[in-house]
């Protein structure tokens, strides 16, 4: 394209999985990810690719794992509730180590602990990133089929209410393609080659037993994803007196009134993990290292702030300064989610205001 | 592993006429002596390579103690999750649908655990076929009741035998599948004697031959003996079968569209 459209961020976000190659999309309707299915089962016909409106989150994932184990690029979205039935083919997933990229489209940022812990069972860990706007979201999706593919590791974009339904301008912009191995692993038929197992029980090759090798694999790269893979936006922290973390759309409004403060005076910077696993924790240790306070705004009773927790280690003060947030619709828009609202909390606990400095 | 090999056949008078098939690459399965399902998977195996169908075929293997095979197998396989295979072989039907893809599930894998999902790419039509080993028992697990467990049948958790009142009715799902449009071919074989097994492979070979001619769905329902969850000796599995099982699933042709 190249040129700036107004679109949904759900549906920038199909657009771009799409340009990203995704061939395969299986979904059930859900509020507020349902646009993705609606978007996809339109658009990935016009480019050979295949929708399908699986009857359960279940099955829909079951379908990707499929499409996926064959090397296509595949996607499933959902939200916070589907999400929840899911869990066990992601933990599985992750153990098969089959790239899949899965959009947790939720309602508030309830589902933080779900999309960087999971339900699932074992040691697995899904790679998320969490856009706070349409243009990020095309760009996220970009990387996520990028990064699926390089580790072989399932990864997770986490929007919400506002990203989904909000309409913003986005531009495509084609991206070189980035070298990654051959699927090797990809079930296609044994044809010139030997015959291949896909299973997250044990080790790809006929008559090897070794699963510990295989399941030790699925770990092992932890540590480079940790490494390589994060991914932040931040700001105003050389001479923070008190930096406020915050993530995805909620993280807008948190940066605007992180420059509202400044307006008034007050040294405060801010943090938005764009990975939310790996979490972003040398900058949120930095940060409270230099800083007297540091807090946290989520829309939900305190989640990431664990994160942000472990990192600060007890440098200095962790406060969570959002919360719960609902209108009538339980989508997860409330009244908290408010600049001034958000302005006047750092006011209430800025550093020799407040009573936690 | 190691293989057990079977006495020089060297002789220039003897002709050898039986061995494992081609396509196993090991008979050191860790299954029961007595079990059907090995049975089956040789039948399996010959008709792949019989319609020389190894370079195309894509298994979609489900949890149970047949989910031995995979790694024994000289095919690509995808372990799919217990009651899963069907959607994962859907999707990978849709993305490659000039393989030729079936699904391995045990009767507590298809008709307990995973119904809705072999229910619904039935009625899709989707293009691959279905075997389930249908032993009326969750074999891996040690005996427990499943879905098909027959009247009567005494299991670990149906002790004294499955019983209408407290446990319900056994599900005939090849009889539950059969009507539903987009469905080609369906069919229930057995493993207990030389008979039933010619008979189940010429219904693999219908079934194989309906997804090479892209005519939907089809299921190949194959009794298999368990005879260490029956709680009976290996060699008294057969008869078990013939009196239990086939009593209550028949050996026929439930649908074959034209």
């Amino acid at each position: 394209m190249g040129s700036r459209v107004l679109m949904e961020g759900s549906q920038a976000l199909a657009e771009a999985a799409v340009q990203a190659g995704c061939r395969f999309y299986a979904g059930y309707p859900i509020t507020p990810s349902t646009e993705i299915l609606e978007y996809m089962s339109v658009r990935l016909p016009q480019v050979g690719g295949v929708c399908m409106n699986a009857e359960s989150e279940i099955e829909a994932i079951g379908m990707v794992w499929g499409a996926a184990g064959c090397g296509v690029r595949a996607m499933t979205a959902s939200t916070g509730q589907g999400i929840s039935l899911m869990q066990e083919s992601f933990a599985e997933l992750a153990n098969a180590q089959i790239p899949v990229v899965v959009v947790n489209m939720c309602r508030g940022q309830g589902d933080y602990f779900q999309s960087t812990r999971g339900g699932g069972h074992g040691d697995y860990r899904f790679i998320v990133l969490s856009p706070a706007s349409a243009q990020e979201a095309v760009e996220l999706t970009l990387t996520a089929f990028d990064l699926a593919d390089k580790w072989r590791n399932p990864v997770m974009l986490m929007g919400d209410f506002l990203l989904s339904h909000t309409s913003e301008l986005v531009e495509f912009t084609p991206r070189p393609p980035l070298e990654l191995p051959p699927k090797t692993w990809a079930t296609t038929g044994a044809n010139r080659r030997p015959a291949i197992t896909l299973s997250p029980l044990g080790p790809s090759e006929k008559l090897s037993t070794d699963v510990a090798a295989a399941l030790t694999n699925v770990t092992g790269k932890h540590p480079a994803i940790k490494a390589e893979e994060v991914r932040v936006d931040a700001g105003f922290l050389d001479d923070a007196e008190l930096v406020v973390v915050a993530f995805g759309f909620p993280g807008r409004f948190v940066k605007y009134a992180v420059g509202m403060a400044r307006e008034h005076g007050l040294r405060v910077g801010y943090i938005r993990p764009i990975s939310l696993w790996p979490f972003p924790s040398a900058i949120v240790a930095d940060a409270a290292g230099c800083a007297r306070t540091m807090a946290v705004f989520e829309l939900n009773a305190g989640q990431m702030i664990e994160d942000v927790q472990l990192a600060v280690l007890g440098r200095c003060p962790v406060v969570g300064i959002g919360g719960i947030s609902h209108d009538h619709s339980g989508f997860g828009v409330g009244p908290i989610l408010n600049v001034e609202y958000i302005l006047q909390r750092i006011q209430d606990i800025y550093p020799g205001r407040g009573g936690t400095a | 592993m190691t293989e057990h090999t079977a006495p020089s056949t060297q002789h220039s008078a003897l002709k050898k006429v039986f061995d494992k098939p081609a396509l196993l690459l090991t008979t050191q399965h860790n299954l029961c002596p007595g079990c059907g399902e090995p049975v089956a998977l040789r039948t399996i195996l010959e008709l792949i390579q019989e319609m020389d169908l190894r370079a195309r075929t894509i298994c979609v293997c489900g949890i149970g103690c047949y989910t031995a095979f995979p790694g024994i197998i000289d095919i690509d396989v995808q372990q799919a999750l217990h009651g899963r295979a069907p959607s994962v072989a859907t999707g990978v039907k849709r993305v490659l649908p000039d393989r030729f893809v079936f699904t391995l599930q045990g009767d507590g894998d298809m008709v307990s655990e995973g119904l809705q999902e072999v229910i619904h790419t039935a009625a899709r039509g989707e293009n691959v076929t279905a075997v389930l080993l249908n032993n009326g028992v969750f074999g891996e697990t040690g005996g427990h009741m499943t879905a098909t467990s027959v009247l009567g049948q005494h299991t670990k958790t149906s002790v004294g035998g499955r019983d209408v009142a407290k446990h319900g009715h056994p599900i005939k799902i090849s009889e539950l599948i059969a009507p539903l449009d987009g469905v080609a071919y369906v069919a229930r074989g057995a493993m207990h004697s030389p008979a039933a097994i010619k008979w189940t492979k010429q219904c693999l070979q219908d079934a194989f031959q309906s997804q090479l001619d892209r005519k939907g769905f089809s299921l190949v329902e194959i009794l298999t003996m368990c005879p260490t969850d029956w709680f009976v000796p290996p060699e008294a599995g057969p008869t078990w079968l013939e009196d239990n099982l086939k009593a209550t699933y028949p050996l026929r042709v439930i649908k074959a569209a034209v």
